[in-house]
């Protein structure tokens, strides 16, 4: 195949220092190409280790925690605790008197802490002005991409117990 | 001037320049798939992960060949000019 055959017989060393100013051009040009093309095999890289990520990745096992009594969080108000590790910061708002929700408190924009708005009924990012719903935690308004992870909550007499986190994936 | 009466150093240089603007927009493409790649990844839509590499993969080869489409037209291009320097 033609494309394939060896280019040059005389050393490229001789024409990447060439006397003649024309050739600077073509050493130039090509070096650029080599340097695109390293960059487009960069970026395929990144695809293979999303795919190996993918491919490879095991289903996470969260431990039940307590969190608090019922009783503790008020009507409108919330509660932080950390889950599952404690680098998770989370937040637990109760809506109304028989609802009670948790969602992790990292913005999924650039992880600035979330805060509950009782006034407006919904969770709200500082930083960007993201908007984020109380009921599923679904994106309102503002930069963020992803709706905020849930944590999964079970009510055992007077206790709230954090059982795991789902991500509601977007419409 | 047309194509044909230029000389073959120009020639080889217009070819090589549109292999390049070639390379750069498939350049951005590849970037724009990453990047969608990975926001989806990280979304939890693990499904995304294969076709994107294919396709990652299949830009890479044609950038690849594209490459080997320069080097080839700058040593033919190289070879020319020793050429017409020795006549």
């Amino acid at each position: 195949m033609k494309l394939f055959q060896p280019e040059s017989k005389r050393p490229l060393w001789k024409d990447e220092f060439s006397i003649n100013r024309a050739d600077e051009q073509y050493v130039s040009r090509r070096q650029f190409t080599k340097f695109l093309v390293l960059t487009s095999l960069g970026m395929f890289a990144g695809n293979v280790w999303i795919l190996a990520r993918s491919l490879f990745r095991k289903s996470p096992v969260y431990p039940e925690q307590n969190i608090c009594r019922a009783t503790d969080v008020p009507v409108g108000g919330v509660w932080l605790f950390r889950y599952p590790t404690e680098k998770d910061a989370c937040i637990l708002i109760r809506p109304d008197d028989q609802t009670y929700v948790a969602y992790s408190q990292k913005c999924t924009h650039l992880s600035c802490a979330v805060y509950y708005a009782p006034a407006k009924n919904r969770i709200e990012c500082p930083c960007h002005e993201g908007y984020f719903s109380v009921k599923d935690g679904s994106v309102l308004q503002g930069p963020p991409p992803r709706p905020l992870p849930r944590v999964v909550l079970e009510r055992r007499g007077d206790q709230l117990v954090a059982v795991g986190i789902t991500i509601k994936e977007e419409t | 001037m047309e194509p044909q009466h230029q000389p073959p150093r120009r020639r080889g240089l217009t070819a090589i320049d549109g292999a390049l603007a070639l390379i750069t927009i498939l350049l951005i493409v590849q970037m724009w798939l990453l990047t969608a790649t990975l926001e989806s990844y990280l979304a939890g839509h693990h499904e995304v992960a294969l076709p994107g590499a294919i396709v990652s993969g299949v830009i890479f080869l044609i950038c690849a060949g594209l490459y080997l489409f320069v080097r080839r037209v700058d040593a033919d291009a190289r070879e020319t000019s020793r050429e017409n320097r020795r006549d």
